[in-house]
């Protein structure tokens, strides 16, 4: 059963990927994308990596290929234009694909792990805990200084993100409130004396 | 015919190689270019899971929550920067990002 569900999530994957790259609407790349992640978090899942399989679908399905669609679409972009060098780089790109699957090929087929890899395991998967649990186990002892790390990375992109689409428009009226609190009576106020019956 | 490691890194070499066409055939269309990296880090990751769950390390699946991690400050900076300079040219076709070169 578990092989059955292997070649669909597979093959799926591996077609919507393939569209993913030949798409002609970006958006369709897109929607691409994110059936590949779905199927990659279903491969996960076979593999007995629950917690990543569900990041996968929350943070890449949920958040990145959300902020991808919404840039596709925001930007006014003539798509078709950006697709004439397809023909072009054809050969290329099927020759440099052919070059790098042979080479994977290759790796992937003529390979033995060390008989002492399981041994030498410096976080041995335990069977009387689940994988989110295992996870944070070792995530938050032996790999708290890398956590830290990529919670750096997280926040240096956060604020890269807003600086850089950050503008200030000088049009748009804003609300200043120094300048609200420094008024006094005397600074806006102006009384002057109005003689009778002679207007301001 | 039981599911093993191999099968995983054939299915990991196929999605990294359809990554790395993908970068050369759409040479023009920046956006696709970072949907190709993506691919080419889920690729990644799967390799790290199968080695994880064959050896009974979790040290792959750590490794490979930090390379999602790495992923989405990818995504989410390269998308700024391309927002940003949609807005200052009007265009986002690559071979016009020269105004470094001198």
């Amino acid at each position: 059963m578990a092989a059955v569900f292997f070649y669909l999530f597979s093959s799926v994957l591996i077609a919507s990927a393939f569209m993913v790259i030949t798409a002609r609407n970006p958006v369709h790349s897109v929607l691409f994308l994110i059936l590949a992640f779905c199927n990659g978090a279903g491969l996960f899942l076979l593999a007995g990596a629950e917690f990543l399989a569900m990041i996968l679908v929350v943070v890449y399905v949920g958040a990145v290929a959300v902020l991808f669609l919404f840039v596709v679409m925001m930007l006014d972009v003539d798509f078709a234009e950006l697709k004439q060098g397809f023909q072009k780089y054809l050969p290329a790109g099927l020759a440099v694909g052919l070059v790098v699957l042979a080479e994977l090929g290759f790796v992937a087929v003529g390979w033995k792990s060390a008989p002492t890899a399981s041994e030498a395991a410096a976080a041995p998967i335990l069977g009387n805990v689940t994988n989110t649990a295992a996870l944070g186990q070792v995530l938050y002892t032996k790999y708290v200084i890398f956590f830290q790390a990529s919670a750096l990375v997280l926040l240096t992109a956060m604020i890269g993100a807003i600086v850089l689409t950050l503008r200030h428009r000088p049009s748009v009226k804003r609300q200043k409130i120094e300048e609200q609190n420094a008024r006094t009576a005397k600074s806006v106020v102006e009384l002057k004396k109005v003689p009778f019956r002679a207007g301001v | 015919m039981s599911i093993g490691l191999t099968h995983y890194l054939v299915v990991a070499a196929i999605l990294f190689t359809l990554g790395v066409a993908g970068i050369i055939l759409n040479r023009k269309n920046i956006i696709v270019i970072l949907m190709s990296v993506e691919l080419i880090l889920l690729s990644v990751n799967l390799n790290f899971v199968a080695f994880s769950t064959t050896l009974g390390d979790l040290t792959g699946q750590v490794f490979a929550l930090f390379v999602l991690t790495v992923a989405a400050a990818e995504a989410a900076i390269g998308l700024a920067i391309l927002v940003t300079f949609y807005r200052n040219r009007g265009t986002i076709a690559v071979e016009d990002i020269n105004s470094l070169k001198g």
